[in-house]
């Protein structure tokens, strides 16, 4: 199965099950969405349920929050992440607050889902990655999926749970593949091992971790190591407790994120492991991110403006040698 | 219009459409990449347009490449940008949807929906506060009018009388939706009637265009405030190369090619400024031949070197 239809599937279950989950957005219903997400479903549950809506972020987003206030389950879609900064006066001022000013009054069961980052060469404005921003916002569960049966499970949660989600998928893994396990329901806030390794953590989380299971071979083999490669999963909250476990166990750690460094998400990460497992440690913390650009058009300049799997060897294993691994 | 000018725009037209599928083709041998909107179709409007406005800012969307070069951007420096090259002209940093050059008062070439419409608004004001003869022009789809940014500009403009044009291409379509899935009639200029002066013309008809603009252009510079003017139009690709176009049946496909302006407007060059065949070929063969050019050009022209990266993000370093 491919990652977008996984989470299409997490669509149609819930929908199935719960006429008050309706999905807005874009190019959604009629046209089954511009990645393909929603396909089939304005078919199946009809233009009520469907909802086609003009090019109007603000008013996806303002919408989908009174929605839930009125008793509904909203999934909005956003079809870009840069086109959410549209909406984002309704995430950040309504969407993340309106239950803690009202003292619990009220209760937002919404999902707001994107896909972000660097995609091939769609320049400066339709590559960019906002999670900084969006784990800076107490009152947002923030969900990055990277792989098709997290895609699955993490969705589904997501648009029954009662909480406010944003949802962060990545461009270039709509047409990923992998299986989706049904006969276990798995847990969306826990970070995942994708693979297990005594010398070096490696942290990361949507697109990267791709990147990173792709360069792990030859840092293993250069340095004469094991790694360990951690998918955060859930960026808000944090699973701390794997990575302290891990961290404790190898005493270097290595985090990796696609958005630009400065601010970037990985900075919140080691900022902990350096406040929380300093004495751990055996090697200064390291960050490998996309340099402080916006994103060009030209490849191999776009290359060049994030971590590639080859890049993030040559870095880690060039750190490595410096720190005596 | 005299007999020169509408041999121009033919011209243009003609040449526009060449650029397109050169750029459709390269694109598809992998040479151009991205999001790749084509203007075919809608030639009429992006160049009788840029004619009428030759004077003044624009400010225009992705869909740009034809108005770019009918304000006078070399094609070659086009398809340079479309190939990534540092000779194009964005410096490969830019794309198809991101021409810039202000040494022919165009802005873009801005691929956020709507968003380019307050710049605008801004640049009208400046024109007004420096006391400028010019006047703004800003290219927009029936899409973005159904966002915050464009009825914010209506208010400001009319509210602060500026010298902007808006020009609405009304192609009925954002993507794979029809506009009046999104809104309530199918003709935007009822949303800025309570604003300014509205008009609406045939967008695909060349003369049409040129006339209303015309007329429009002046009004704003002549201290009268914003117009609005509606243009109806057709594409005929998907929206960009990665969309199949497979909401719009063959009919209605099929109906929209009727209004093809290209055939159109060389009838009534022959018709009504009695060019001969000879001089249409002519016309077209130069075109075939500079868009041959440019993307010889094109893919000789250099790459970035990798300090582009960073440069140009500031003006001080
Ligand atoms: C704010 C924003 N939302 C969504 C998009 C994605 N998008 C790009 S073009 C487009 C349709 C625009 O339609 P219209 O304004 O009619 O222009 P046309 O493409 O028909 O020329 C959409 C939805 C975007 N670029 N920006
Ligand atoms: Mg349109």
């Amino acid at each position: 199965m491919l990652y977008r239809e996984a989470l299409n599937k997490a669509y149609d279950e819930t929908m199935a099950k719960d006429e008050n989950i309706v999905t807005l957005g874009e190019d959604v219903g009629r046209y089954g969405g511009s990645y393909r997400v929603t396909e089939g479903l304005y078919e199946k549950y009809g233009e009520k349920r469907v909802i086609d809506t003009p090019i109007a972020e603000l008013s996806i987003v303002g919408n989908a929050v009174g929605m839930a206030i009125g008793g509904l389950r909203p999934v909005a879609e956003i079809m870009t992440a840069n086109f959410a900064l549209l909406a984002f006066d309704q995430i950040i001022n309504h969407m993340s607050k309106l239950r803690y000013m009202s003292n619990g009054k009220l209760t937002l069961p919404m999902v707001v889902r994107f896909p972000q980052g660097v995609s091939r060469q769609l320049a400066a404005q339709h590559s960019e990655s906002y999670e900084q921003m969006l784990c800076a916002v107490p009152g947002l569960k923030v969900l990055a999926a990277s792989d098709v049966n997290y895609a699955y499970h993490a969705l589904k949660h997501a648009i029954m749970s009662d909480d406010p989600f944003i949802f962060i998928e990545h461009e270039l893994l709509y047409n990923k593949k992998g299986e989706v396990d049904t006969s276990s329901v798995i847990d969306p806030f826990k970070a995942q091992i994708r693979k297990e390794g005594e010398d070096i953590t490696i942290i990361s989380y949507l697109k990267m971790v791709d990147d990173v299971m792709l360069a792990v071979e030859r840092i293993e083999k250069e340095l004469d190591c094991t790694c360990e490669v951690i998918d955060l999963c859930s960026l808000n909250p944090i699973d701390y407790e794997t990575l302290q476990t891990s961290i404790e166990k190898s005493s270097r750690v290595v985090m990796v994120e696609e958005d630009h460094k400065t601010g970037g998400f990985g900075a919140q990460v080691v900022a902990w492991i350096a406040e929380e497992l300093f004495y751990a440690l055996d090697a200064p913390p390291f960050r490998i991110a996309g340099a402080d650009v916006p994103i060009p058009y030209n490849r191999h300049l776009e290359l060049l403006s994030i971590p590639t799997p080859d890049s993030i060897a040559a870095q880690i294993i060039e750190w490595g040698r410096k720190n005596d691994v | 219009m005299d007999k020169l000018l509408a041999k121009e725009i033919y011209y243009e037209m003609f040449l526009g459409r060449a650029f397109e599928y050169a750029a459709k083709e390269y694109y598809m041998q992998g040479n151009i990449s991205g999001f790749l909107h084509l203007d075919i179709g809608q030639e009429a409007l992006s160049v009788a347009s840029m004619k009428a406005f030759a004077k003044g800012d624009v400010f225009s969307t992705y869909r740009e490449h034809v108005m770019a070069i009918a304000r006078g951007i070399e094609p070659k420096y086009v398809m340079a940008e479309l190939f990534a090259k540092a000779d194009g002209v964005s410096g490969g940093k830019g794309g198809s949807m991101h021409l810039f050059d202000p040494s022919h008062f165009f802005y873009g070439g801005d691929a956020i929906v709507g968003g380019h419409i307050p710049n605008a608004v801004g640049c009208a004001y400046a024109r007004a506060y420096q006391g400028s003869e010019e006047g703004v022009m800003v290219v927009f789809g029936d899409g973005a009018t159904n966002g915050g940014a464009f009825f914010e500009s209506l208010n400001i403009a009319a509210t602060q009388k500026l010298p902007l044009l808006f020009l609405c291409e009304n192609n009925e379509y954002a993507i794979g939706t029809h506009i009046t899935r999104t809104a309530p009639f199918r003709e935007q200029a009822k949303k800025a009637e309570p604003f300014m002066l509205t008009m609406s013309c045939d967008g695909m008809d060349a003369q049409a265009v040129y006339k209303s603009v015309s007329k429009a252009k002046d009004l704003i510079e002549k201290g009268h405030g914003p117009v609005f003017l509606e243009a109806f139009t057709c594409r005929f690709e998907g929206h960009s190369m990665s969309d199949a176009n497979a909401y719009r049946s063959s009919l209605e496909m099929k109906h929209c090619k009727n209004k093809d302006p290209l055939p159109h407007f060389k009838k009534r060059l022959q018709e009504k400024w009695l060019c001969s065949e000879e001089e249409i070929t002519a016309l077209e063969q130069k075109a075939q031949s500079v868009i041959e050019e440019a993307v010889e050009f094109a893919k000789n022209a250099n790459e970035p070197e990798d300090k582009a990266l960073y440069e140009h993000i500031f003006v001080e370093a």
